[in-house]
């Protein structure tokens, strides 16, 4: 990267002021926990001005994009925000079947509203998890982490993926839900308040956690609006705005939970209100789990979008000519000539999808909106005259993924 | 996202009257003339509350069916108080592709600017810091457009490798 770039930019613009230096902070930090770049601007321990320089981490994922079909797609969508990989492919797809105009199974939309809320609740056990290791409670991090791996085997009993799960397709779902993945969920729903009240009681009044977040990072309701921030951080800061309350795409109408906001908009805000939105996501793969509606999961063989099963496609002469339709490449999906955007609220904010479609079956342009691109460009404003040591507690709760970062 | 309410489209038509208005599954979509595009935005930041900037973006309408400009950039709005979205798009060809920033109206949209600027290379007039963001500043390319091969054209290959004692 041209380093000599960001550093002769004048950042205070009076006369040039020698006590001031620079320090680079990454790309490879163990705080910054994957590969991002900041120059600070120190004056003694306090920051007066920081530069984010990214784009180490840039893949090209719009252009491959428009290089692979519906999908195929989906597999780099796991490896954007690759700590929510559900909650990616739930938006890609989502996207995909707004632009074709199809009605999903009521079985399907239920078993992607439980993978993305278990998503989130393993993306915010990560991120606080995460944010209580840089302040140095590393307990709490091991809390953490332990039920992330329990969710993992749910997910890799769901579809045969820990990681990259690549769950959903066009008009449905890899593997339909079994009994035991059931059973896994209801034990995991049975011993996660009691982890969650141990960690709620090891940070949310630790001495030394309150003090290195609370008053850290202040934003605004205002400048959240304006600064385009959208999920816990605009919630921490009083923008009440939650899309699975306000433009639910999956049935989230039916079940009961709140969107939890603060006021406050400091570092200690947004961890409270990641806390608080476990408890809620929880609430909502309980109530999922207990009221999973039967009937397929994928749309039927005569809307010739999703794969039929294999018992179909061996057995019947419909499902075998479906099946090697949409294996063709000029007799597959009907695109419309139009573009839409569709968003869902991933555990990090608006997660939306910009799909321009040309009648053929891979998309004419794949934006993706990246909700850590979005919030790591305000981090320079809520870093500026703190600390050093405060930049390990601001970028912990912003929660910036770089890959989707940078994408 | 709720549809715009009819007073915002009859208010958008009122302000400007060459706005093409189209719909698509619930969507609502303003194509509006690229010399307009600040003072329709401003407008409607201003006069009819769309607070939240979503997204910048930008598509390449080079092999396009029935396409008649080259690029169409497009700005996501959401008035966080009544929950309207609207979809504001605007047509550029070469080789004016410029047009005003929009971050004095909202903060958000600098970064979203400049990677247009990097994939798309089209140059927001007044943007306070307008660099590529992903791409290195040396990168002679937009890769993002459509006659840009998906390849890459050697950059990777012929990057100045800085090795350990010639650093």
């Amino acid at each position: 990267m041209p380093q000599a770039q960001v550093e002769t930019r004048d950042v205070l613009h009076d006369e040039p002021q020698d006590y001031l230096w620079t320090l680079n902070f990454g790309p490879q930090h163990p705080a910054t926990h994957t590969t991002l770049r900041l120059v600070l601007k120190l004056d003694g321990e306090r920051v007066i001005d920081a530069l984010p320089d990214i784009g180490y981490l840039h893949s090209g994922f719009e252009k491959i994009g428009e290089h692979l079909n519906y999908n195929q797609y989906v597999t780099v969508t796991d490896r954007m925000n690759y700590i929510s990989p559900m909650t990616n492919n739930v938006a890609w797809h989502g996207a995909v079947e707004k632009l074709l105009g199809l009605e999903l199974t009521p079985r399907c939309k239920y078993i992607r509203i439980i993978v993305s809320e278990l998503s989130r609740i393993s993306d915010h056990l990560l991120c606080n998890g995460a944010a209580g290791l840089d302040t140095g409670a590393f307990t709490y991090f091991l809390y953490a982490f332990y039920q992330r791996e329990v969710i993992y085997d749910i997910f890799e009993t769901l579809c045969g993926a820990r990681f990259t799960n690549s769950y959903t397709r066009v008009g449905g779902l890899m593997y339909d839900m079994t009994p035991l993945v059931i059973e896994k969920i209801r034990t995991f729903c049975r011993n996660f308040p009691k982890t969650l009240h141990d960690m709620e009681r090891l940070l949310d009044r630790n001495k030394i956690f309150v003090d290195r977040t609370k008053g850290v990072g202040v934003l605004t309701k205002q400048e959240a609006i304006n600064r385009s921030c959208t999920g816990p951080i605009a919630r921490a800061s009083g923008v009440s705005r939650d899309l699975r309350k306000d433009d639910p795409h999956l049935p989230y109408g039916d079940f009961d939970f709140r969107a939890c906001c603060a006021t406050a908009g400091d570092c200690y805000a947004r961890y409270l209100v990641r806390m608080q939105e476990m408890w809620e996501s929880l609430k909502i793969v309980q109530q999922a789990v207990e009221n999973l509606p039967s009937g397929p999961v994928n749309v039927g063989i005569d809307q010739r979008t999703a794969f039929p099963d294999k018992r179909w496609v061996y057995s019947t002469i419909e499902g075998t000519i479906s099946h090697f339709e949409l294996q063709m490449s000029n007799r597959g999906f009907e695109v419309p000539h139009e573009e839409i955007y569709y968003a869902i609220e991933a555990p990090n904010g608006e997660l939306g999808f910009y799909i321009a479609g040309d009648g053929t079956e891979t998309a004419y342009r794949a934006r993706c909106r990246p909700p850590s691109y979005i919030h790591f460009a305000v981090f320079p404003h809520l870093i500026r005259g703190h600390t050093l040591s405060d930049i390990v507690a601001v970028l912990g709760s912003l929660n910036i993924i770089a890959a989707e970062l940078d994408r | 996202m709720l549809k715009p309410e009819t007073a915002t489209i009859d208010a958008l038509k009122a302000f400007v009257s060459a706005v093409k208005i189209s719909d698509f599954r619930e969507q609502v979509r303003a194509v509006v003339p690229a010399n307009q595009i600040y003072d329709v935005l401003q407008f409607l930041n201003h006069e009819r509350g769309f607070d939240l900037l979503v997204d910048i973006t930008c598509v390449d309408y080079l092999r396009y069916r029935d396409a008649t400009d080259r690029f169409g950039l497009i700005y996501i709005l959401t008035n966080t108080v009544t929950n309207e979205q609207l979809i504001v798009r605007t047509f550029l060809n070469e080789p004016d592709l410029i047009v005003p920033s929009v971050t004095p109206l909202w903060e958000g949209a600098n970064w979203l600017e400049r990677e247009v600027w990097d994939m798309f290379g089209i140059r927001f007039e007044g943007h306070p810091d307008h660099r590529r963001i992903l791409l290195p500043e040396e990168f002679a390319a937009f890769p993002l457009r459509k006659d840009y091969p998906l390849q890459g054209r050697g950059e990777r290959h012929n990057f100045p490798v800085i090795t350990r004692d010639n650093a």
